[in-house]
């Protein structure tokens, strides 16, 4: 393995095994608090070469609208194109595995120190961290929503029934992504057509002035 | 804390991460809420408490975040309950996603999927901010803590917005002043 190098697409590797697809994943896993992503570009792309930036951000574009922990899919996508099922099979373990064993450990600790107030009030102050970085998370994905082709409206109407449904109303979240999913689903596609629509009026309107000056050519509109 | 459950229970917990796998679309902090609701208020088999310490530990230990399912299967029913919760939470989108990967990324373009992922977006971050809120929501009737939780809660969100900082530090920072009671 090269240390931190140009990657250009020509000077792309691959991982030899699925062993060490394993590997790769569980260390940068390990070095991955309070999120996987970055470290998983970084480690990815920029160390091992192992995918270009463009081909990362395209899987974890896909990754994302699936179900599914994004960086979960993502690993499983990257190990499936090395080594089929096997390479998903190792890379999802790798993520998993060492960081799952870790986290079942503080939480069995955890049960037995609850008891000391500062290790309960730790917990605690973790935890408003944590409601902050999720807060966090939020407020960037609305900036993702920006060019949304359901425009600011539509978006934030569906956005606040979903928060209201969840956070007020206690709604089962199947009622929710299905009854909300569906309708966002439903204008997304009259939007897509009116969209569609309106780009082939404006194909129309750039080629008419070329055919009414030769005269108007039946058969000339695209 | 730390319980076990009959088996009925424990497959039911299995059967409604299935689900739950189903529609974490976005991630799992997206179905955050909706656990909170199965486990501490529909079925009482953990704490209010135990549910910010699940989010809390997954964010504080290296790997991805979908770790705190486990870690409520866990305190609701030991080994077998994190085993089930894992499986439940990553078994039906681990098959869809390889499914797909392979046979419909390149359809990635079609109407029909463009609209599926703006039509749901919008839901997803609704969904999002849902789950920030509900775990944001203890602090605010808690009388002893509330403002210095409030504060380290607006403080985190602008210095992960507006800076690089690794959340590690913020977190390092939110367990020390949670320690002495500041927070």
């Amino acid at each position: 393995m090269n240390a931190a190098r140009p990657t250009t697409d020509a000077a792309l590797q691959r991982p030899a095994s699925p062993l060490a697809l394993f590997i790769a994943f569980s260390l940068l896993a390990l070095q991955g608090f309070g999120g996987v992503l970055a470290v998983a570009q970084r480690e990815l792309v920029d160390r091992r070469g192992w995918l270009s930036r463009t081909e990362f951000v395209e899987l974890y574009a896909i990754a994302q609208m699936l179900p599914g922990p994004n960086v979960v899919n993502l690993s499983l996508m990257i190990g499936d194109r090395y080594f089929g099922w096997r390479g998903a099979l190792a890379a999802i373990t790798g993520m998993l595995l060492a960081p799952f064993l870790i986290v079942i450990a503080l939480a069995a600790s955890y049960e037995r120190l609850a008891e000391f107030p500062a290790v309960a009030g730790a917990l605690r102050g973790m935890g408003a961290v944590a409601a902050g970085l999720i807060l966090a998370m939020a407020f960037k994905m609305l900036g993702t929503l920006r060019g949304n082709l359901l425009g600011p409206w539509l978006c934030a109407l569906l956005g606040l029934a979903a928060l209201v449904a969840i956070a007020a109303l206690r709604l089962p979240l199947a009622w929710i992504v299905i009854g909300l999913g569906l309708l966002g689903w439903g204008l997304a596609r009259w939007r897509v057509a009116a969209l569609d629509a309106q780009a082939a009026r404006r194909r129309d309107a750039d080629v008419k002035p070329q055919s009414s000056a030769s005269g108007g050519k039946p058969g000339s509109q695209p | 804390m730390l319980n076990t459950l009959p088996a009925g229970d424990l497959l039911d917990l299995f059967l409604h991460f299935l689900m739950l796998s189903l529609l974490s679309i976005g991630g799992a902090m997206s179905t955050a809420p909706e656990m909170q609701r199965y486990f501490v208020v529909e079925r009482g088999w953990i704490s209010e408490a135990d549910f910010t310490t699940a989010i809390a530990l997954a964010q504080a230990a290296p790997g991805p975040n979908v770790l705190f399912v486990p870690v409520l299967g866990f305190q609701a029913a030991g080994l077998p309950g994190a085993a089930a919760a894992l499986v439940g939470i990553l078994l039906p989108s681990t098959l869809l996603s390889l499914g797909v990967s392979r046979w419909g990324a390149s359809r990635r373009d079609t109407p029909l999927v463009r609209a599926f992922t703006a039509g749901l977006a919008p839901v997803t971050v609704g969904l999002v901010f849902a789950t920030g809120w509900l775990l944001a929501l203890p602090f605010l009737g808690d009388p002893t803590h509330r403002n210095g939780a409030l504060v380290l809660i607006v403080l985190t969100a602008l210095v992960t917005l507006k800076t690089k900082l690794a959340p590690i530090w913020m977190i390092a920072v939110g367990a020390v002043l949670g320690a002495v009671g500041l927070a």
